[in-house]
């Protein structure tokens, strides 16, 4: 039986609110129980100065394979989650051909498999094609080991299907996951639509577009009884519509993107292609709300949105660039600089809400450091000083706002079912 | 200002935006010009300034009216120019709108007059090119030298902007005449008004420090200066107003709103001009129209630009 020990970490486990310097010992790739003493383990690490967390898990991210292996592949992208500090991804089933069979979600389990970087967990389509208009085979996806359901960033618009979609996974017991987003608001959009829209000529996508469908989300969740996940939240009244749906009982949930936190409408002065995202980068006062919906908890979930565009895909007018940058290897320094060092969450937070929180969303039992639990640990060094280096991720794309950017804080270590992977 | 301007050298390689300038460096474009527009009064219309310099026209957006003043101010430079009409975008040419620039700087072009229907394509290209790039129009975004050309026109007429009022009045939203204006007004001491109708202004622009109002006979009485921006159906996604008759009637300058304006009131268009739509046919051969003497000044504001961008890169 292999055995590792992590010692002398400061171990965060927000499933059960430990937050304690302990050693954490690893036995057969399951977490041993505290005080388990084991004579010469095959493995030690020192952690001395390291958070020693539940491995990270990022609900969703565009994988791009199969389809589009100029942008990325499976073993690129979970090279990439690794190298982040993710040991579990949800991944998207925006490929081409779409994820909306068995065979298909079977397919990204098999690549994952050959690559041995992290643990992959397949979102299958809502509707087939991601078309909005009939349903896929959702418990076929789910023998084909899907956890959960989205149409990716195509947006569900009509109402009858989206409610037959929540009723009928409802049924599996698996969340839908939407894009919230009326799309004749926003068409041909480039930026949120505001002074800096107005003042470069760019399309813009008001922030009343994700409201809308916002609420209409929130009402067909009541209505069906069944949860739905709101993708990517960007603007002050969702998260206030949000946080009053749960007050009175609906099943809706939410995430944020580092992104999102980080960066406002204001960077689109550059017309640098890297800032064109969907949903859009807002302000600051929006900002400000989607950092009080995590501290309060109706925002549970942050998720990189990583979309990897190859260098040609992102060298053309900015209308015609696709939306979307890489986020899997910038997520812990980007949390740290606005959630950790301006004071808004604890470690203890920020970790719940990339482990219990996405956890909860797919359905996972990882997520924990209970005893008995697989071995997915993340290290986090948080106080190292670096600098963000495109040039240097594992991810086959480079489309980052963040190049050069001087931050603190990474993972120096993660540890997939007791196999140390990064 | 101007004075101290006139002595240093031109120090901008590309002009891409009057956000980008400074008030002095807006006079000093506007005294070049008006220099060259002297000189052509006075039988010398060409200069050597540019001899053995070649000029690109790029444009990936059709034009028959900024190309050919383009055009006739290089050769009145003595500059060699070519002309590359791209139809369509990237996409549909397969070659990156980056890689034909670079392709056309590489037969030895030291100006690349740029035309694009996506804001901030010019800037894009100068990251990439070594030549000067001259916007002519980035989508929605800014005409420099259209916004240079009404403002010279006002100043000829005037003597200066300060204290006037400029109504800017259409279609604010698609338009990146209005913005170049907005900018080069506000910075040479001018008032601006935007003025059309709800659909058709974008959010917040009073931000940019302008007025905005929806009723053209409000503004008329304190209006020095009205700019009538062009309809712009080919960007208009759907209707944005009832009907053709309607916008006329709320948003038209005609003979009569021509009478209740200022005795002296200036009007402009950038052109083309739809006429019965923006402007009646009285009120653009009238007495108060400058409307072709903006054409010809467009002329010798593009010499002034392009005379200056090749004084910064001889300096370079």
């Amino acid at each position: 039986m292999p055995t590792l020990v992590i010692r002398g970490g400061r171990i965060i486990d927000p499933a059960h609110q430990r937050d304690e310097f302990m050693d954490l010992t690893v036995v057969d790739g399951r977490i041993a129980a505290a005080g388990t003493v084991v004579d010469s383990p095959d493995e030690i690490i020192d952690a001395t100065g390291l958070i020693v967390c539940p491995g990270l898990i990022d609900a969703r991210v565009s994988l791009r394979e199969p389809g589009f292996d100029e942008d990325e592949t499976i073993e690129s992208g979970t090279a990439a989650a690794v190298a982040g500090g993710f040991t579990t991804i949800g991944c998207m089933p925006d490929t081409e051909p779409v994820v909306d069979t068995r065979a298909s979600a079977e397919f990204v389990t098999l690549q994952a498999e050959r690559a041995d970087n992290c643990r992959v967990v397949p979102l299958g389509a809502v509707t087939k094609q991601h078309a909005g208009e009939e349903l896929a085979e959702m418990a076929r996806l789910i023998d084909g080991g899907a956890v959960a359901f989205t149409d990716g960033k195509r947006p569900i618009a009509n109402s009858e299907v989206m409610r037959r979609a929540l009723q009928y996974a409802g049924m599996l017991n698996r969340a839908v996951l939407h894009h919230p987003q009326v799309p004749e608001l926003v068409a041909d959009g480039v930026m949120h639509d505001g002074f800096y829209s107005t003042k470069l000529g760019l399309r813009g996508m008001p922030a009343a577009a994700e409201e809308i469908m916002v609420r209409r989300d929130i009402a067909l969740a009541e209505l069906s009884g069944s949860r739905i996940h709101l993708m990517g939240v960007s603007s002050k009244n969702s998260v206030d519509e949000i946080r009053q749906a749960q007050q009175r009982g609906v099943a809706v949930t939410a995430d944020v993107t580092p992104h999102h936190l980080a960066l406002t409408d204001a960077c689109l002065e550059s017309f640098d292609a890297n800032y064109k995202v969907d949903p859009p980068l807002r302000t600051r006062e929006h900002i400000d709300a989607l950092i009080d919906g995590l501290q309060d908890g109706t925002l549970d979930v942050i998720c990189s949105d990583h979309q990897p565009y190859s260098q040609e895909k992102k060298d053309l007018e900015i209308d015609l660039v696709p939306f979307g940058i890489v986020g899997l290897e910038t997520v812990i320094p980007i949390c740290v600089e606005t959630l950790i060092e301006s004071g808004h969450l604890t470690w203890m937070q920020l970790i719940s809400r990339l482990t219990t929180g996405p956890a909860r969303l797919l359905g996972l039992e990882s997520g924990t450091l209970s005893p008995g639990a697989v071995a997915d640990v993340t290290l986090i060094d948080p106080s190292t000083e670096w600098t963000i280096d495109a040039s240097e991720f594992r991810s086959r794309s480079r489309n980052t706002p963040f190049d050069g950017r001087k931050v603190r804080g990474r993972a120096v270590g993660t540890i997939v079912g007791g196999r140390r992977r990064y | 200002m101007s004075g101290e301007s006139q002595n240093c050298g031109w120090a901008r390689r590309h002009l891409l935006a009057l956000e980008d300038l400074e008030a002095a460096e807006i006079e000093r474009i506007l005294d070049t010009a008006a220099e060259f527009k002297q000189r052509a009064e006075q039988g010398e219309p060409k200069s050597g300034l540019l001899r053995g310099r070649v000029v690109a026209n790029l444009f990936f957006e059709p034009s028959t009216r900024t190309k050919t003043s383009f055009n006739l101010a290089a050769k009145r430079l003595s500059a060699d120019t070519v002309d590359f009409t791209a139809s369509g975008s990237s996409l549909s040419k397969g070659e990156t709108f980056i890689d034909t620039a670079l392709t056309i700087q590489s037969m030895g072009v030291d100006v690349m007059v740029v035309r694009h229907k996506t804001p901030g394509a010019p800037l894009l290209l100068s990251r990439h090119l070594d030549c000067n790039v001259l916007n002519a129009g980035d989508g929605t975004h800014e005409h420099p030298t259209q916004g240079l050309l009404d403002i010279f026109t006002i100043r000829e007429q005037r003597g200066s902007l300060a204290g006037l009022t400029v109504a800017l009045v259409g279609d604010i939203l698609h338009s990146r005449v209005a913005r170049s204006n907005i900018w080069g007004l506000k910075k040479l001491g001018a008032r601006v008004i935007v003025c059309g109708p709800a659909t058709l202004i974008p959010p917040k622009i009073a931000e940019l420090g302008v007025e905005v109002s929806h009723n053209l006979d409000d503004v008329l009485a304190e209006t020095d200066c009205v700019n009538l921006l062009r309809v712009q159906f080919e960007r208009q996604r759907g209707a944005f107003f009832p009907s053709i008759a309607e916008y006329a009637q709320l948003f038209g300058m005609t003979g009569e709103r021509v009478r209740r304006a200022k005795k002296d009131v200036l009007i402009l268009a950038p052109g083309p001009i739809n006429r019965g739509v923006e402007i009646t046919s009285d009120v653009a051969d009238g007495e108060h129209s400058v409307i072709l003497n903006q054409v010809t000044n467009g002329l010798f504001v593009r010499m002034a630009c392009l005379s200056l961008l090749h004084e910064a890169r001889a300096a370079a």
